[in-house]
């Protein structure tokens, strides 16, 4: 018995130690280099080891930081708020209407775009949404317009949507398919109305996984350099462009490092807050 | 134990049958891989037997494309690897992070030839292999940072003009001849910056008539360019890199750009867009591109070479006729070749003499102002408040 458990052990480890040898070396080690680095200094656009907390001090007293922060909190929240509301239906309909067939090739067909690049993508978006473009040549059809869309908030988010939605759509699918149907009859034959039905029954049952697909559009939008920088025009500007503006001018990689971190530090405490919500009193399900 | 036993057998199972497979699957891998290295190979073989040369470049995007270094490289049976940047920061950094030799010739911004010198990072040339008695101008002989009391660093090669660059559908020719036009509401949210302080900054200093003081600001008058920059926050549509400067002056999403001239516009409007640069009764200011030798390196005389080349009049039109961005020409050969064989782009960007717009003549007149570094501020705190100014 315990031969066999050994065994055991040393066949999972063989498989989960590849796993645990990878975040080491492109995760953690990176990780904690670029803590040190955000106390390195640079001088004559050279970085030089040293223990300063000059870096931190400068990023975090400077008002264009937090304004950048607060910018880039609100947009991806909007882009998983936005991604989450778009999603929905089509995954119900996926999940609950669209036969077995059907769905296979819905989940095939939201795969598909990630086969092109996302910013060969984000360029279509550029011709597009310009005042020249088709959706504004439509816009000017009707006697209206031209609507400015590039270089806003607005382009940012189609952007952000670009590159999360069919992601959310498919984990969406996944979710509202794991709710137990018997439970759905039975509410309708108890008389639930739809809408309370929706709201006591389906969005309870599959909150973990929708809260997962919402934070992982958040997660991926929050550090997203492609959208707010080509279809937001950085107007303003978010963290990740920041962090480029930094290393671009003098080099300033230990600063570039200190908002980094930053950007850590946010994404894991709402990652936490996120992940403890939405296993929240379902524990017992496994 | 059972379980085990099978999980044994299952396993050597698998193992004979990847050894059947192993073996041609390595054959098809080994011939497939010599077949496709000789293949990839083959358009390398009569390179490497002719020995070219690899010419390590620095440079502003454009420098190191055909249209510039192709008919040299044939000539002279070298090839040029060229590595861009953006900006003057950006380039020391890159020479910074580099082992010495690293970069055989370096196309350095004027304005840095200085700090390129001072860290040590570029050879002596000898003023004796250029052409200095054909200038243009006599500042172009003795350019500010390229000398070192009597001794060569850098060899100035091109210059053009920034000013206001506007869509000529939004604003008017005599609304352009003053930066007050970036406030017009014409262009309200359609005025672009190209993302880097050091040109949008000077220009707001002349607009604030601090003329050939533009970058020794004192205190007060520091304060005073920061305010009128943020004044023009409300009607900004967007800050952008070289790409993107292209595209939404092209496109029409922004009306009028801050901090270019014509080296973005000469190349929309030979491509038919409704674009123009001019240079405002405040002043403009003027980028110059300096070849520069790489300390160290074993091809010095080859890049005197190529230098000298780019001095020639073929290499001045060459500069002048650049498909990346124009460049004019700095000598009166350079000039008169470009007259004979491409009047039209002569007429264009004024280089014919005579012309009340000939870029001469405007520094003559003391309209133009030779890019520099803050005086009395560090560069940082320009780029600091580029950051807040982006945030605003």
């Amino acid at each position: 018995m315990s031969d066999g458990a050994k065994g055991s052990t040393v066949y999972a480890m063989t498989f989960r130690l590849p796993l645990l040898v990878w975040s080491a070396l492109f995760f953690l080690g990176p990780l904690l280099f670029m803590a040190a680095m955000s106390f390195f200094l640079v001088k004559n656009y050279r970085m030089t080891e040293a223990f300063e907390t000059v870096n931190w001090a400068r990023m975090l007293s400077r008002g264009y930081f937090w304004d950048s922060w607060r910018y880039t909190l609100g947009m991806a929240a909007a882009g998983a708020a936005a991604a989450s509301l778009i999603a929905f239906p089509a995954a119900w309909t996926l999940a609950f209407r669209a036969g077995a067939t059907q769905r296979r090739w819905a989940i095939s067909l939201l795969i598909i775009p990630f086969f092109t690049s996302y910013l060969v993508r984000v360029f279509a978006w550029f011709v597009i949404l310009a005042e020249a473009g088709p959706i504004n040549a439509v816009i000017g059809g009707l006697g209206a317009g031209p609507v400015t869309m590039l270089n806003t908030p607005f382009g940012t988010l189609v952007g952000y949507l670009t590159l999360t939605l069919p992601l959310v759509v498919i984990l969406q699918t996944l979710a509202l398919s794991g709710v137990d149907r018997d439970q759905i009859a039975a509410a309708r034959n108890l008389g639930c109305p739809p809408g309370r039905l929706l709201t006591a029954v389906v969005l309870p049952a599959a909150k973990t996984g929708l809260v997962i697909a919402a934070l992982i559009c958040f997660i991926l939008s929050f550090g997203d350099f492609v959208s707010p920088y080509y279809l937001g025009g950085s107007t303003p500007p978010t963290l990740p462009i920041l962090i480029i503006d930094t290393t671009k001018s003098g080099q300033q990689w230990p600063r570039a490092a200190v908002v980094a971190l930053m950007m850590m530090a946010t994404l894991i405490t709402i990652a936490f807050a996120a992940v403890t919500y939405a296993y929240a009193k379902r524990g017992t399900r496994a | 134990m059972r379980k085990n036993d099978r999980k044994v057998k299952s396993m050597s199972d698998r193992k004979k049958t990847l050894g059947l497979i192993a073996p041609s699957r390595r054959e098809l891998l080994r011939y497939g891989a010599a077949g496709v290295t000789a293949g990839l190979a083959a358009p390398y073989v009569n390179r490497a037997w002719a020995q070219t040369t690899e010419i390590n470049m620095l440079a502003w995007y454009g420098h190191g494309e055909s249209d510039i270094v192709g008919a040299f490289e044939e000539a002279n049976n070298v090839k040029f690897v060229p590595k861009y940047y953006a900006g003057g920061d950006n380039m020391l950094a890159l020479i910074a992070q580099s082992p010495p030799g690293t970069y055989d010739v370096i196309l350095s911004d004027a304005e840095f030839v200085q700090q390129l010198n001072l860290a040590g990072y570029i050879e002596p040339l000898d003023e004796a292999d250029y052409p200095f008695d054909d200038m243009l101008h006599e500042d172009f002989a003795k350019f500010p940072g390229h000398w070192d009391g009597d001794t060569l660093f850098s060899m100035m090669v091109r210059f053009g003009h920034l000013g206001v660059s506007y869509n000529t559908t939004a604003l008017s020719a005599e609304e352009a001849q003053s930066y007050a036009c970036f406030w017009n509401d014409a262009v309200k949210g359609k005025v672009g910056h190209f993302d880097w302080h050091l040109p949008t900054l000077g220009m707001i200093s002349l607009y604030n008539g601090n003329g050939a003081g533009l970058w020794d600001l004192d205190d007060a008058r520091w304060d005073a360019v920061q305010e009128t920059t943020l004044s023009l926050r409300p009607q900004v549509g967007g800050y952008f890199d070289y790409g993107g400067t292209f595209n939404s002056l092209k496109n029409g999403e922004m009306l009028a750009m801050c901090g270019i001239g014509d080296w973005i516009t000469g190349v929309l409007e030979k491509d038919g867009a409704p674009v123009a640069s001019v240079i405002p009764t405040e002043g403009g200011i003027q980028w110059t591109e300096s070849y520069c030798i790489g300390k160290g390196s074993a091809k010095a005389d080859l890049v005197k070479t190529f230098i000298q080349y780019m001095m020639s009049p073929e290499g001045q039109v060459k500069s002048a006729q650049m498909a990346a961005y124009p460049g004019h020409c700095i000598t009166k050969a350079g000039r008169a070749m470009l007259n004979d064989v491409d009047p039209g782009e002569s007429a264009r960007t004024g280089q014919i003499d005579g012309l009340p717009n000939d870029p001469i003549v405007l520094i003559d007149e003391g309209r133009i102002h030779y890019r520099d570094i803050p005086v009395q501020q560090s560069l940082e705190d320009w780029n600091d408040f580029w950051s807040e100014y982006k945030n605003a």
